[in-house]
């Protein structure tokens, strides 16, 4: 045996004086009487408190069966919220009274004299490992794996690709169609109305007071087969700015009316819906990470982890009123992807 | 009385017998059933782990009863008045449901979400337990492994079965898992369709998390942490030093019965905590936040603390040019960083950490006796500046919570953590090991001078001293049980040759590792140190605070130190003599 495996053990090696170089272990201490060890008194009384805990957790079990079936969770949050309680504190009294009972038990009447066991070190010993490694040996030959080189190389092909026929379907199917390219496209257009989420109406210009706040959807969403999947893409949260307020760049002055801006709603960090609109700094919170966009000022990131201002929607009115989209956004939305700009 | 326990025992050997013949069962009994295992509250973190498991099996399976796997719309019509009539998924119907309809539904739910809480809390402090107290040295750095898949797993289980309830705020924690899985370079799009099955949300998400929450991942857990326990009994449990404890035995007390009650009954007290806790506390109280819609999100939302620390990342780093542009492919580091490359950087670091250890010190020995935190203090050090980022990030991931309870700026105290979680990790390090070396010494002044008992002793010459008392052998023990740990030493560069050995940088690498753990250091007292300490003076009257124990090096940074006693070999490599235990 190399000393290697062994543990750390204490050596006796002595210095010049005769001393031991270190402290030698004194042993175990010497072992503590408890009062039930020898007073036939207390030994009764630990007895009988864990005969009262088990009965505790006969009561607890008792009373939950009462609860559950003369109070049950009713009409009301109240209501359900007592059945709730009294579920639960007579579980508890049930579950936890047994607990306490048998550790009581193994704490104050069970034999508390410390003994010990002998370890041993995990390796095998040199002559176990040989006979493993003949073992191994002769099982190889037997096969003859070693002689049989193509017999080898079918094997180990067969057992490689035996699992395609279960990865490739797998793979095949579990993405749905793998059209990812859908990412770039939300259902706004030309034309399409900007309508009130959730209820679907449409939106005249003259409503959108300065300092509103509108979530809007694209008309006619629920018509949609996949409505949930393009609702979480074309969210658009629309307010109107005070011109004077409002900063545009030449070729987007168009894509605004009258001060209303319609911006994505969906955090370019990581997708969140953008909610919290502040009317005074026209500032816009993400409620999830903290990115803060401007919205008089192109929606750009000024504070939080977002890099990217949300994209805007290009809006203008109809001949009724209504508020209208342009296009689609003009880059996609939400959070930033490898090849989101190819 | 005497006659029908003939009879109950007389049944039992009879069964016994009947079991024995088939099985053999004998033997394991005579093996295990008086198996010893040592005692200490820190031990109990590891059981707890495993009753809240068994506790989350049981919920959960009548939780499945009632539970419905769908994405597909209804019209609510129940008992609970508010949600009449809104459209929502069959998963978040049921849900309601569950908590409205089914008597003691509500209880199982909330007992269940509670033991996924307590589940994941007690396998952090647990492995916080073997990591600072060096239980997971040789033999043991593979179930250290196993434990760390547990609590990766155990993660991955906590957050498929939140998102089960298909409520706004998991519908958003979902978003956001989609937002940082497209993060991803090249694949993160194919990732993203992968997981949902198309597009965002699509209606395959519940179904496959629900197959993953209530099977896969339980399987999993169910099979590692059968092979976590089958290595804890195969290396017989750790015990911490103490009078009789040695690196060849196990001290403590035997399976059966004391074990069978302890442990046993104290599922039943973890069970009954957790019922508690679920009938008086409300969690996820889905009905308040209604079923999932891609528009709405509530501000102060808050995910399950096990994921608060990705939460506290993602919110800490600055998004001004973090998105790059390479050659038209976009990477958002802003995300990436913060959700894969620190995750990663903490959980590698936790993964390898024994091997690191192992390697720099050079001990390849097997380790049965624990340390005490403060006779490690690298290890221990690193052990805290590992938690104290973990908590800054856990802290920030709470920002907009203190900045509303505190009425701060939210934008200041994000700045303020991002200085905090860059710095404070160092700082905690660097404390720590002074604490941990200055407790050492603290051991030595106690061994070496006794316990102070406030009785001054006047003598003839006027000279006043205290007396001291020494310490019994029992209780100077723990202080000096443990062997100095010195920097590997190394062979020269050249051998006698002149010529430049193979392997040397590689080994000037590791002396510098191993210099950084074990230069700075307080060594045990020996016999020597305590016989020169008492025949200093007659009467014990060496005052505390002499500068006895400077020359040991009491790390006062930097430099080498001189070192009482003879060097020790290598420690991993020579043969030295050992004793047998037979
Ligand atoms: C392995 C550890 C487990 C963890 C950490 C865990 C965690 C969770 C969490 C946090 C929830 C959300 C509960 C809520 O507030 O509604 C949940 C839901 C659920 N879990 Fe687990 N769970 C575990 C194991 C299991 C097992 C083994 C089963 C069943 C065999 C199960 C079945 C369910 C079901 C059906 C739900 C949905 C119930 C509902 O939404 O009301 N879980 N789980
Ligand atoms: S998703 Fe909006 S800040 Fe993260």
């Amino acid at each position: 045996m190399t000393t290697d495996n062994s543990s750390t053990e204490v050596e006796v090696r002595r210095d010049a004086s005769g001393l031991p170089e270190r402290f030698e272990n004194p042993g175990l201490a010497p072992h503590q009487e408890r009062m039930a060890d020898n007073d036939p008194v207390a030994d009764k009384r630990a007895e009988r408190q864990v005969v009262i805990l088990f009965a505790l957790s006969v009561l607890g079990t008792i009373g939950f069966l009462v609860a559950y079936f003369l109070v049950p969770p009713g009409e009301t949050v109240a209501s359900m919220r007592l059945s709730n309680l009294l579920l639960g504190t007579t579980l508890f009294l049930g579950m936890f009274s047994i607990g306490a009972a048998a550790v009581h038990w193994a704490k104050v009447l069970m034999s508390d004299h410390e003994r010990q066991e002998q370890r041993h070190p995990q390796r095998s010993d040199e002559k176990v490992r040989a006979e493993a490694i003949a073992q191994l040996k002769d099982g190889a030959e037997d096969s003859g794996i070693a002689r049989r080189g193509v017999l080898k190389g079918a094997v180990v092909t067969a057992l490689a690709l035996a699992p395609l026929s279960i990865v490739v379907p797998l793979v095949g199917e579990v993405g749905g169609d793998w059209n990812v390219s859908k990412f770039r496209h939300t259902l706004w257009k030309q034309g399409k109305k900007l309508t009130r989420d959730p209820s679907g109406e449409p939106i005249r210009a003259s409503e959108v007071t300065v300092g509103s706040v509108f979530h809007v959807i694209p008309e006619g969403l629920r018509d949609e087969e996949l409505w949930i999947e393009e609702k979480a893409k074309a969210i658009v949260l629309m307010v109107r700015i005070d011109p004077n307020d409002l900063t545009e760049r030449e070729e987007r002055k168009d894509w605004s009316y009258e001060g209303i801006v319609a911006y994505s709603k969906v955090c370019t960090h990581v997708g969140c819906p953008v909610a919290l609109y502040e009317q005074q700094t026209h500032h816009l919170l993400c409620p999830c990470h903290q990115s803060t966009f401007d919205m008089a000022n192109e929606a750009r990131v000024v504070f939080g982890p977002a890099s990217r201002p949300l994209p805007q929607l290009p809006i203008t009115v109809d001949d009724e009123g209504y508020l209208v989209a342009r296009s689609d956004f003009h880059e996609p939305i939400g959070p930033s992807y490898w090849e989101r700009l190819k | 009385m005497s006659t029908s326990t003939t009879a109950a025992q007389r049944a039992a050997g009879g069964t016994a017998d009947y079991l024995d013949q088939r099985t053999g069962i004998s033997l394991a009994v005579k093996n295990f059933a008086r198996k010893i295992f040592p005692d200490h509250w820190s031990f109990l973190l590891g059981e707890i782990a495993l009753y809240s498991f068994v506790v989350l099996l049981i919920t959960g399976v009548f939780l499945t009863l009632f539970f419905v796997p769908s994405m597909g719309l209804v019209e609510y019509e129940g008992p609970f008045a508010p949600m009449n009539g809104v459209e929502m998924s069959e998963a978040f119907a049921s849900t309601l449901d569950l908590s409205f309809e089914v008597t003691g539904g509500l209880l199982m739910r909330q007992i269940h979400h509670w033991a996924a809480l307590l589940f994941m809390a007690s396998i952090v402090t647990h492995m916080m337990r073997v990591f600072f107290t060096g239980a997971f040295r040789k033999p043991r750095e593979v179930n250290w492994l196993v434990g760390f898949i547990l609590m990766i797993l155990g993660l991955a289980a906590g957050f498929t079965g939140y998102s089960l309830p298909d409520d706004v705020l998991s519908g958003n924690g979902l978003r956001i898992t989609d937002g940082v899985v497209k993060s991803i370079p090249i694949v993160g799009s194919y990732m993203s369709y992968f997981i949902f099955g198309g597009e965002f949300p699509g209606e395959h998400i519940i179904p496959r998390l629900f197959t993953v929450h209530i099977l896969l991942v339980p399987a999993l857990i169910l099979a590692l942490i059968g092979l976590h326990l089958f290595f804890v009994v195969l290396h017989k449990h750790t015990h911490f030093p103490g009078p009789g404890r040695t690196e060849r035995n196990v001290v403590g007390f035997p399976l059966f019965p004391v074990y069978v009650a302890k442990a046993g009954g104290f599922f039943f007290v973890v069970f009954g905590v957790l019922a508690l806790m679920g009938g008086t506390m409300t969690i996820n109280a889905v009905w308040n936040y209604g079923p999932y819609d891609p528009s709405p999100v509530s501000a102060g939302a808050q995910p399950d603390w096990y994921m608060l620390f990705l939460e506290g990342s993602l919110r800490l780093m600055p998004g001004q040019g973090t998105e790059w542009d390479l050659w038209g492919y976009t990477l958002s580091l802003n995300v990436l960083i913060p959700a894969v490359v620190i995750p990663g950087i903490l959980f590698t670091l936790l993964a390898a950490y024994p091997f690191i250890e192992a390697w720099a010190t050079g001990d390849k020995r097997e380790h049965h006796v624990l340390d005490r935190p403060r006779n490690a203090p690298v290890r221990t050090a690193t052990g805290v500046a590992i938690l104290t980022a973990f908590f800054i990030l856990i802290l920030a991931g709470s920002n907009d919570l203190i900045a509303t309870h505190f009425a701060l700026s939210i934008n200041d105290i994000t700045y303020v953590f991002r200085v905090l979680f860059l710095v404070t990790p160092f700082l905690a390090f660097w404390a720590t090991k002074r604490i941990c070396l200055g407790l050492q010494r603290k051991d030595r002044e106690l061994v070496l001078h006794g316990h102070e008992t406030g009785r001054v002793v006047r003598f003839a010459n006027g000279e006043y001293i205290e007396v001291h008392k020494p310490l019994d052998e029992y209780e100077r023990w723990i202080r000096v049980h443990h062997e100095p740990r010195r920097p590997l030493e190394i062979e020269p560069a050249e051998d006698e040759h002149g010529v430049r050995r193979k392997g040397y940088r590689m080994d000037a690498i590791r002396a510098r590792a191993s210099r950084f753990f074990y230069e700075d250091r307080v060594e045990p007292v020996t016999p020597a140190e305590l016989a020169a300490a008492h025949s200093h003076g007659e009467h014990d009257a060496l005052p505390a605070g002499e500068p006895e124990t400077q020359e040991i090096g009491a790390g006062s940074g930097g430099g080498r130190h001189a070192v009482t006693g003879a060097p020790l070999p290598d420690e991993g490599d020579t043969p030295r003599p050992s004793v047998q235990d037979h």
